[in-house]
């Protein structure tokens, strides 16, 4: 079986009737890690049971217990998400050494399904980047071109796919952290609608902004994985009662009559033009095949950017207040020069783990949340959100889905834009909008760049129909098979 | 200038520690006296990646309090986190409700003294509680237990005139809590918390004087002397020209003054917002509508019943309704003899000393309300004397025996058969001839000594009525 290429279902079905162990597809994923991440950079902590979990699985297939969708299928995990006796860093010296005594739901759920979990992979800090640059672990490289970013922070998960290290991965996404990065290594990734994916367990950045989604090398797996991921959980007031549909076995074989919006707003001259062309030979292709293409437009998404650097630093500054050095995490040496009062305390934790662009975010935030300033910034940033919203359901009065590009440009330079915070913040404007109004979003791989960089685009349904994106995304994937092609050297 | 030329203006916070199985947002005990650290888990802890889950019972005991205390229930409420470090405050942040908090515009109505009064209810929001540190020379140490209780404070407006008033209002406030179940009110435990804002003004000034909050009084009698000192302090700043500063004091009871803990120049800024974490609390109005008519009877209109259709004066009537438990023990003693006003002196003389002699809460009452009420019915039947009767529920407290057995065993009915009676006094006239003598010259008090020797030798059996009429008569030679 080459593994490389299998999709999940096969290898679950593989694993399940016995035509391969879960042991095997386990140890072939981690010697993959071993040959090649030295390179990548994508894993900053191995599951040192993922070998015992996988001949677990094989023990109870052996008994004939029934295993679920996902039995023995490796997945890499953002080092966001907690896992329970597994160090979990949010790439952050202040968490640097913690141990969770508990897993996210989402680790749970995937469990639950058979996953096995492989170890943790890299992002920028506490998700905080648009360049995957600011780990304490060292940037990520593109498998494409190691000179180039993977961009944003679920980059690890992105990388570790793209390598072919393992066959899903999970990432978060409070601004595009799923498809920003999946755009850039060709994968497909989703970011499902807020409140359709536990949050319990999973470091908070922006509270009103992050879900955690799946990453993989196609539609049916991105399916699969979110089908096992999604759900109401208890433990997190957010999440939805709403039922979870078998995406996967409902997706539609051709697109006839399915509106397709293009915000005018979105097609400026300012794109980049391979990600100019990459997005007209996908709407082509998708006419192609029975859809129609429709102009939309939203204004306020040039309010986007703004509003979300507000509401995320302002959520963060507050979800970070946590990480004092008094119950866990880093701690300065008292012992050796010791505090002179609880504000020196608290300043040598926090001032000596935390990473400049984490601090630049607390900063930003605070002052937003300020009082005198709470009116004209967070409160002000949370009004044109609702409009925001209200116009995106407007537009979905015309059409079915959006269509859009993921970024700007493709993957740049590692170092290029670290200098010049404003202008990497704006890479977000395509992909923060879909967060602002808690609508699902998906990237999916179609082209390359002149300089073979993979080019993905963006598909927004409204809240809760990830089906029609599911759609759409299969059928950009039966015309560009974009997602099959593998980098070079691996 | 003095004392009288001022006028005082304060209010109340009461922070009630809702009495919940669990914590306000997670699954933890939320109980006292627990080993440190034993009640927490990773959200008590916040830990990261943890999320608070509202605990509707919380809402429901917040909710039963706002219309107990006469408040508005909003249908839309919103928590908000505010926001300051300090080691026992796990998140860095406090949730709470900031704008938007469950109850508003309530009042509160008391007495101090024979005055009503009726003080506004500004508001009533819900928070958790933090943590609690104990400071140990150069190390500190932090219990969690605490953290995440649910806790629902209640701002009064500033109202009230007089340290007595404050404390009356306070003491209101807990009969209320302890009354509707949401509460134990142990200020002692710190279950019910006060702070008080106390400023001075000249009288008939309109303007208000800078304002101090006094925090850490934990019993009533301290609220009212704390408030007392502090009064007097400021009165004596703006005699001498000093500057009164807006502050938080602490209250010493050992010195009876307050002292500094921490001036406005500290002062937080909260930077509350919106938890986003928590989705707006929305309530239906038959959900309030439930709650409204699920409320017990209140100890001030219990206490107005009491005085109007049982016919107790008011001060019984205030005394019995202090605790629930007792006003409940009343009502089922009043019903089952017929006589309320028998019943309220009973339990307000020897009941009340048994349970305080013994510590026994009135729910483990040896002597049942039904018993008492059985003895009452003993007295009034004429079956037993008043006197007797003391005897009978000393022996009904410690046998926990029905009176009508403890009376026939012991032989205690009453004597009404008059010739036995007049066979006693005949017996006494004659072995003291002395004293009928100073009788009948006029000195009637030797009277008592000829009705404590009769019931002597009735051994305290002889109808008290019936020895008086006949020694009257007999004595006079009638």
């Amino acid at each position: 079986m080459e593994l490389n290429t299998s999709s999940i279902t096969s290898i679950a079905e593989a694993v399940k009737t016995k035509k391969i162990s879960a042991v095997e597809v386990t140890s072939h994923f981690l010697a993959r890690i071993d040959q090649h991440d030295k390179k990548i950079n994508s894993f900053v902590s191995l599951n040192a049971r993922a070998l015992e979990e996988a001949a677990s699985i094989d023990k109870r297939i052996a008994a004939g217990e029934s295993v679920g969708a996902l039995a023995g299928v490796p997945v890499a995990v953002k080092d966001l998400l907690c896992t329970e006796g597994l160090r979990t860093t949010a790439c952050s010296k202040i968490l640097e050494n913690f141990v969770p005594p508990y897993s996210a739901t989402v680790v749970e759920k995937l469990r639950a399904a058979g996953a096995v979990v492989l170890g943790k992979t890299s992002l920028d800090e506490f998700a905080m980047g648009s360049s995957n640059e600011t780990s304490i672990f060292g940037s990520v490289k593109n498998t494409w071109n190691l000179y180039y970013v993977p961009v944003v922070s679920s980059g690890g998960s992105a990388e570790a796919l793209a390598a072919r290290l393992a066959p899903a991965a999970i990432g978060t996404d409070t601004g595009g952290s799923i498809r920003q990065p999946a755009s850039f290594c060709g994968v497909y990734g989703i970011k499902p609608t807020y409140g359709r994916v536990s949050r319990y367990g999973i470091i908070a950045f922006a509270s009103s902004l992050d879900q955690a989604g799946p990453m993989a090398h196609s539609t049916e797996d991105c399916a699969v994985l979110l089908e096992a991921m999604s759900g109401k959980d208890r433990l997190d007031a957010t999440s939805a009662s709403i039922e979870v549909p078998s995406w996967s076995k409902s997706l539609r074989k051709d697109l006839k009559g399915l509106r397709i919006g293009l915000p005018k707003e979105y097609f400026s001259e300012a794109l980049d033009p391979d990600v100019a062309r990459v997005t007209q030979e996908a709407i082509a292709a998708l006419k192609a095949v029975g859809a129609e293409p429709v102009e939309i437009s939203l204004p306020l998404v040039k309010y986007a950017v703004s509003i979300y650097y507000l509401i995320a630093t302002s959520e963060a500054s507050s979800n970070l207040a946590r990480y004092d050095g008094v119950r866990f995490g880093y701690r300065s040496n008292f012992d050796e020069n010791p505090a002179a009062d609880l504000g020196e305390f608290y300043a040598r934790n926090r001032g000596e783990a935390f990473g400049a662009e984490v601090k630049r975010r607390i900063m930003l935030g605070t002052y937003a949340l300020s009082s005198g300033y709470y009116d004209a910034y967070y409160q002000k940033a949370g009004q044109v959100r609702r409009l925001l919203r209200d116009e995106f359901l407007q537009a979905f009065e015309k059409c079915d889905v959006i269509l859009s590009p993921v970024t700007t440009s493709p993957a740049f330079k590692l170092g290029e834009r670290i200098s010049n915070p404003l202008e990497m913040y704006l890479n977000d404007i395509f992909t923060t909008s879909t967060n602002l109004a808690g609508l699902p979003g998906m990237s999916v791989p179609v082209g390359f760049s002149k300089l073979g960089l993979p080019i993905g685009v963006q598909l927004m349904a409204k809240h809760f129909d990830e089906q029609r994106i599911f759609d759409v995304s299969k059928a950009l994937e039966t015309a560009f098979k974009a997602g099959e092609k593998v980098p070079n050297g691996i | 200038m003095a004392f009288n030329d001022y006028e005082a203006v304060i209010g109340l916070e009461i922070h009630v520690q809702l009495q919940t199985n669990s914590k306000i947002f997670s699954a933890d005990s939320a109980a006292f006296g627990a080993a440190d650290n034993e009640n927490i888990s990773p959200v008590s802890v916040g830990m990261p990646g943890t999320l608070p889950v509202l605990n509707e019972r919380a809402v429901e005991f917040s909710v039963r309090t706002g219309l107990a205390l006469n408040c508005a229930i909003r249908k839309h409420s919103v928590f908000a986190r505010k926001q300051y470090f300090y080691p026992d405050l796990p998140k860095g942040y406090q949730i709470s409700q900031f704008d938007q908090p469950i109850c508003e515009n309530g009042y509160l109505e008391f007495y101090v003294g024979n005055e009503k009064r009726k003080v506004s209810i500004t508001r009533a929001h819900m928070e958790e509680d933090a943590g609690k540190s104990t400071h140990h020379g150069d190390y500190s140490l932090i219990n969690l237990n605490r953290a995440g209780v649910p806790l629902l404070e209640i701002v009064s407006g500033p109202e009230m005139t007089s340290p007595q008033e404050a404390a009356e209002y306070a003491r209101e406030m807990r009969k209320v809590v302890r009354y509707l179940g949401v509460c134990d009110g142990n200020l002692e435990e710190g279950s019910l918390r006060c702070d008080c804002n106390v400023s001075v003004k000249r009288k008939g000034e309109t303007k208000l004087g800078t304002k101090v909050e006094i925090k850490n009084i934990n019993s009533f009698r301290f609220i009212e002397k704390a408030i007392e000192y502090e009064i007097q302090r400021q009165i004596d700043c703006k005699e001498t020209g000093e500057a009164i500063v807006q502050e938080t004091r602490l209250y010493d009871p050992d010195k009876n003054r307050t002292f500094s803990m921490r001036s406005k120049e500290d002062a937080h800024d909260y930077r509350y917002f919106p938890d986003p974490d928590l989705l707006p609390l929305v309530l239906e109005q038959s959900y309030i509508d439930q709650m409204r008519s699920a409320l017990p009877e209140l100890p001030s209109v219990r206490a107005d019943r009491f005085v109007k259709s049982l016919g107790l004066p008011e001060y019984d009537a205030q005394t019995l309704t202090q605790e629930k438990e007792i006003a409940d023990y009343f009502e089922v003693a009043a019903q089952a003899s017929g006589n309320p006003k028998a019943s309220a002196n009973w339990i307000m003389t020897d009941l009340m000393r048994e349970l305080n002699d013994s510590k026994t809460e009135i729910g483990n009452s040896p002597v049942s309300a039904q018993s008492l009420a059985e003895m009452i019915q003993l007295i009034d039947k004429g079956t037993i004397s008043g006197k007797i009767a003391k005897t009978v529920f000393a022996e009904m407290w410690t046998t926990q025996k029905d009176p009508a057995s403890i009376v026939k065993e012991k032989g205690l009915t009453q004597i009404t058969d008059t010739s036995a009676i007049e066979k006693m006094i005949d017996a006494i006239m004659t072995a003291n001839p002395a004293q009928v003598a100073e009788y009948r010259s006029g000195k009637e008090k030797v009277f008592g000594y000829f009705v404590g020797q009769t019931m002597k030798a009735s051994k305290g059996q002889a109808s008290p009525e019936v020895v008086n009429e006949l020694l009257k008569k007999k004595l006079k030679g009638e």
